[in-house]
């Protein structure tokens, strides 16, 4: 009798360890690895492997690595990358920093114009972008062309300069949102108990204000940096080699050659932006920036004087025309004639945007499924990691976020070819064609390359939210999904839709992963038809029309998600107030 | 989710509303080039044989290489359509092209000493292009700058900081231009001349259509490129023009037809078309601007319209294919290594060069003559003499590609490109150093 209790026990003791009662967050976090390995980790090392073979005899190395660092050319390369990198977070802050402290702290009515217009920089459309700038920054650019009457020439898009001048206007706004965001969910009564101990002006911002709001600007301090280490299509676009990424995309997609050193600078590349991201985790660590009060509104707002009014507007109409001048420049070209070596266009028309709309009906419908598709994946993985990476005790949680981060190192093409090699011999279920050429594929590249944008909103959104809160809810008899659900998530609204936004507008534009993955021109988003539009002299003025639709696009995507997450808001309100 | 489901749902069903009635045949082809050539090709075909559906599917060459290698276990493409020789050589080397021999009697074996089709019959040339140098003349004419003609000119010092081009090993078409200098010139004199052209250079940009935009927007004042940028440049109205040097060199652009093909004998079918005269009057519509290749096209050109057959077009140069194919990677890491990656230095030392040359104008000190003539040495020096980069065991370790598991090849990529660049910013280095010192004694 005794003997068959223990043995059923013995059996349920050993069906449970077999098959242990899985927690939601566990089995999160389990679908997420097995995405994240699926989609991510196997089809970068199906081509990255390279990199730790002897070319000579297709033995495992480590000698490529001891190449890499002999190398003169390459070790200057990660010094140029580490540099721009650095320089550009310092010029991001100075650009977001005013913008994102006028509109927070002061009752100032250009603040909806800031909000609109503050994010339409990271939306640079491909190659017609780069024409833009050049046009107006370039060697003879419209600027120079002005300054050539009194000798001047400055050369802001020259070398490393260039690099980092361009980097800071397109990547600024990964600072202004996220620090923004911050800002406002800061608890008003800290701003209070500082001044009433004499805490005023700069010191109050300095030892209290921005400490405070520290989780946001850290995480879009270190997308700007990660992302400038490992971006290409700047230093492509001002012909800047001597960088590390542009080395890697060089030598993987030169013709026939294929040298392995391409593939160990893309593993350099992955593994510094994890020890950048582990670096900015040891900030933040021993430091708790939560606070319980929500929904108040955040700082008290000083309203201005007239005078101090008109000075802030000058102050964020000078940052705003520095910002959007490249969109500006795309505007000529799209409604320009001939713009050649002269300040402005020959002449106006619109015959540019009549030839793109007969032309290019199928992508704008693409883009807006595949962006939205995958912004909408990214804020769902986003918010998911953020919990299990700060709220569980999973073993090795860290490691969601090193892999959800790794893929902004991870060069397009890679990621590209990856999936062509993975896939291609997949056939999905129904569908009839392989996994590698239905149109899903590419919404699953976005996602990927994507993620890591609404995964930093997510987290530093997490992090200023008090644990008492959601303790709070369990001891009135919460349960932890409907915590989650009706607590945490609705907390978290402001970073998720900063995450939903960032990942849209560069999904929408997104072209290397694109371009090597379109199997068929109906289903091909709108980069890809400014790629085919600017391959010809005369169809420049047609892809900056397409560029420009894009932009229009995703601001009204922006918007509309932003209303949506407005009203539900005020929903919510009205329903808890009755 | 709803949301998305619906969104879903909605937009496959826009996206079969919008997709034209489905044709009996497909035909898919994956091309480099722009709409403005595959479109009048696609109407002309799709009226010829009304029951086909071509279905153009756009990427760089080397995206759509890549693409067909890796989608090779369950093919989907008909033709491959694109310029570069070099890239077919790497699908007919991988055993991804279908060999065909389709041929056409007016379309001669080769034009001006470039071979037009594949003599094994896997790919064939349908329009021929000529290298030459592409200028913008509003820039031109405010810096006050005269049109070059010959290749040579543009290593004169008036045009410092002027000149654009891509590289080699990003664009196939770049690599012959500069494969048939060294073939004209001889290994050591055409590298000093491209090096000499290339301290001019005011970028190197990574595709090859951007020096074409780069002349258009005018940011560059020249550029070497081929000849339908600049002269479809010119017809889209940009204050453009562009002149043919005495030695060029012809290129043919290719089809072929990939390997497993769904649908081979339509794929046949279009590149026969492509090749029948009615084929090749299209290439001289003003937007695409190709040579055709075919003798009978040339029957009603319009007027000024270059014709290779009858000496309007010279390429002096015997180019010898093998050769180039043989030593192919090896000049591309070259030109990378000592021009693109290292331009900052080119470009000192050069600059060096000419001004030390302008201040001694027509002196005579031997002094500073022999200072200046040692600078030109170094700076013209290479790190691999002829020999060592027709060696097949040298070429092999750039090469990568182990045929076998048992093959060994001696010696890396990256080691070897690390001693080149030593050598080569050193020589800069040093040239400058001996200009700036014959400046100074002057």
């Amino acid at each position: 009798m005794s003997s068959s209790v223990t043995i059923k026990r013995g059996w349920s003791g050993f069906a449970d360890r077999l098959f242990p009662r899985l927690s939601g967050p566990v089995i999160a976090a389990i679908c997420i690895t097995i995405f994240l390995f699926g989609f991510l980790i196997l089809p970068v090392a199906k081509v990255i492997y390279v990199a730790f073979l002897d070319p000579g005899t297709g033995a495992f190395t480590l000698q490529n690595f001891g190449d890499f660092f002999s190398s003169s050319l390459f070790r200057e390369s990660f010094f140029n990358s580490f540099y721009a990198s650095a320089m550009s977070v310092v010029l991001a802050t100075i650009i977001a920093l005013p913008l994102a402290y006028i509109t927070t702290r002061f009752e100032f009515s250009g603040s909806t114009v800031i909000q609109s217009l503050g994010f339409i920089p990271l939306i640079m459309p491909p190659f017609v972008g780069a024409v833009a700038m050049q046009l107006l920054f370039g060697r003879n650019g419209t600027i120079n062309l002005l300054l050539a009457d009194y000798g001047i020439n400055i050369p802001f898009m020259e070398g490393l300069n260039g690099v980092i001048l361009v980097q800071s206007v397109h990547y600024f706004p990964f600072i202004l949102i996220n620090l923004s965001t911050s800002l406002r969910n800061i608890d008003r009564s800290m701003e209070e108990s500082a001044q009433n101990l004499g805490a005023h002006g700069f010191r109050l911002f300095r030892r209290v204000v921005f400490p405070l709001a520290s989780p946001g600007y850290l995480a879009g301090a270190a997308l700007v940096f990660i992302k400038v280490f490992d971006d290409l299509g700047t230093p492509l676009l001002l012909n800047v080699n001597n960088m590390l990424a542009p080395q890697a995309y060089l030598r993987i997609t030169s013709i026939g050659i294929s040298d392995p050193m391409g593939y160990v600078i893309s593993f350099i590349l992955v593994a510094f932006s994890v020890f950048s991201l582990w670096v900015s985790f040891l900030f933040m660590r021993g430091k708790d920036y939560t606070t319980t009060q929500k929904g108040g509104g955040g700082l008290a707002r000083r309203s201005l004087s007239p005078s101090e009014n008109l000075l802030a507007y000058a102050i964020v109409g000078l940052i705003l025309l520095l910002v959007l001048s490249p969109h500006i420049a795309l505007l000529l070209l799209a409604f320009g004639t001939i713009w050649s070596f002269a300040p402005l266009p020959d002449g106006y028309t619109i015959q540019n945007f009549v030839d793109m709309f007969s032309q290019s009906g199928g992508y704008i419908m693409n883009t807006l499924i595949y962006a939205g598709a995958a912004a909408f994946l990214d804020i769902i993985l986003g918010t998911a990691i953020a919990y299990i990476v700060l709220r569980t005790k999973l073993v090795g949680r860290q490691w969601l976020d090193y892999m959800a981060t790794a893929a902004l190192a991870i060069p397009g093409v890679v990621l590209g070819i990856g999936y062509l090699r993975t896939f291609n011999d997949f056939d999905v279920p129904l569908i009839g064609k392989p996994l590698a050429s239905w149109w899903v594929i590419i919404v699953i590249a976005l996602t990927i390359r994507r993620l890591p944008y609404a995964l930093r909103a997510c987290m530093a959104a997490l992090q200023q939210i008090s644990l008492s809160l959601e303790e709070a809810a369990e001891s009135l008899g919460a349960t932890k999904g409907s915590t989650i659900r009706r607590v945490v998530v609705p907390l978290m609204s402001g970073g998720i839709l900063a995450g939903f936004v960032t990942s849209f507008a560069t999904a929408a534009v997104e072209l290397s992963a694109t371009l090597m993955l379109v199997s068929s021109a109906n289903d091909a988003p709108l980069s890809y038809g400014i790629y085919v539009f600017m391959q010809t002299p005369s169809g420049r003025g047609t892809g900056a029309a397409l560029g420009i639709l894009a932009v229009v696009i995703v601001a009204l995507g922006t918007l509309t998600a932003q209303f949506i997450i407005d009203k539900e808001r005020k929903n919510r309100s009205g329903s808890e107030a009755a | 989710m709803k949301f998305l489901t619906r969104a879903l749902s909605a937009s496959a069903l826009v996206v079969s509303l919008a997709t034209p009635a489905l044709a009996a045949e497909k035909l898919v082809v994956v091309t480099s080039f722009p709409v403005t050539l595959t479109g009048p090709f696609e109407a002309a075909f799709e009226k010829k044989y009304p029951n086909v559906d071509v279905e153009i599917i756009n990427k760089s060459t080397s995206s759509g290489v890549k693409y067909i290698q890796e989608t090779a276990s369950s093919n989907t493409t008909d033709l491959f359509w694109a310029s570069a020789p070099d890239a077919f050589e790497v699908l007919k080397n991988d055993g991804l092209l279908l060999k065909t021999g389709i041929a056409n009697e007016q379309i001669p074996d080769n034009i001006s000493g470039f071979p037009m089709n594949d003599p094994e019959g896997y790919y064939q040339g349908f329009a021929a292009a000529g290298y030459g140098i592409m200028y913008n003349e509003r820039y031109l004419a405010a810096k006050k700058l005269p049109v070059p003609a010959e290749w040579e000119d543009l290593a004169k010092p008036e045009y410092f900081g002027h000149v654009g081009m891509s590289a080699p090993s990003r664009s196939g078409t770049t690599h012959l231009t500069v494969e048939a200098l060294l073939q004209g010139d001889g290994w050591e004199d055409g590298w000093a001349k491209w090096k000499f052209i290339a301290g001019n250079f005011s970028t190197v940009t990574e595709r090859s259509f951007g020096v074409p935009d780069g002349v258009n927007s005018g940011q560059t004042g020249l550029g070497i490129v081929i000849d339908f940028f600049g002269l479809a440049s010119k017809a889209s109205g940009f204050p453009v023009d562009f002149v043919y040097p005495s030695t060029t060199a012809i290129v043919p652009a290719n089809v072929g037809i990939v390997k497993n093909a769904p649908n081979a004998e339509i794929a046949a079918d279009f590149v026969k078309f492509l090749l029948s005269t009615e084929g090749q009057e299209i290439l001289m519509l003003p937007e695409i601007r190709r040579l055709p290749v075919n003798v009978d096209a040339y029957k009603n050109t319009p007027e000024g319209f270059p014709n290779p057959f009858d000496g309007s077009i010279k390429a002096t140069v015997n180019f010898d294919v093998d050769l180039s194919g043989q030593r192919y990677n090896v000049v591309n890491s070259l030109f990378d290594v000592m021009i693109t990656y290292r331009l900052n230095d080119l470009q000192k030392a050069v600059q060096a060069v000419q001004k030390a040359e302008k201040k001694l104008g027509s002196q005579n000190n031997a002094e500073a003559q022999k200072l200046i003539d040692e600078a030109r040495a170094l700076i013209a020096a290479m790190p691999v003499d002829k020999a060592r980069a027709h060696d097949p065991e040298f070429v092999a370790i750039f090469k990568q590609k182990r045929k076998a598991a048992t093959d060994v090849v001696e010696g890396r990529q990256a080691q070897i490109e690390q001693q080149w660049d030593a050598e080569v910013v050193a020589n800069y280095a040093k040239a400058t150093e001996l200009a700036d010192r014959a400046a100074s004694l002057l």
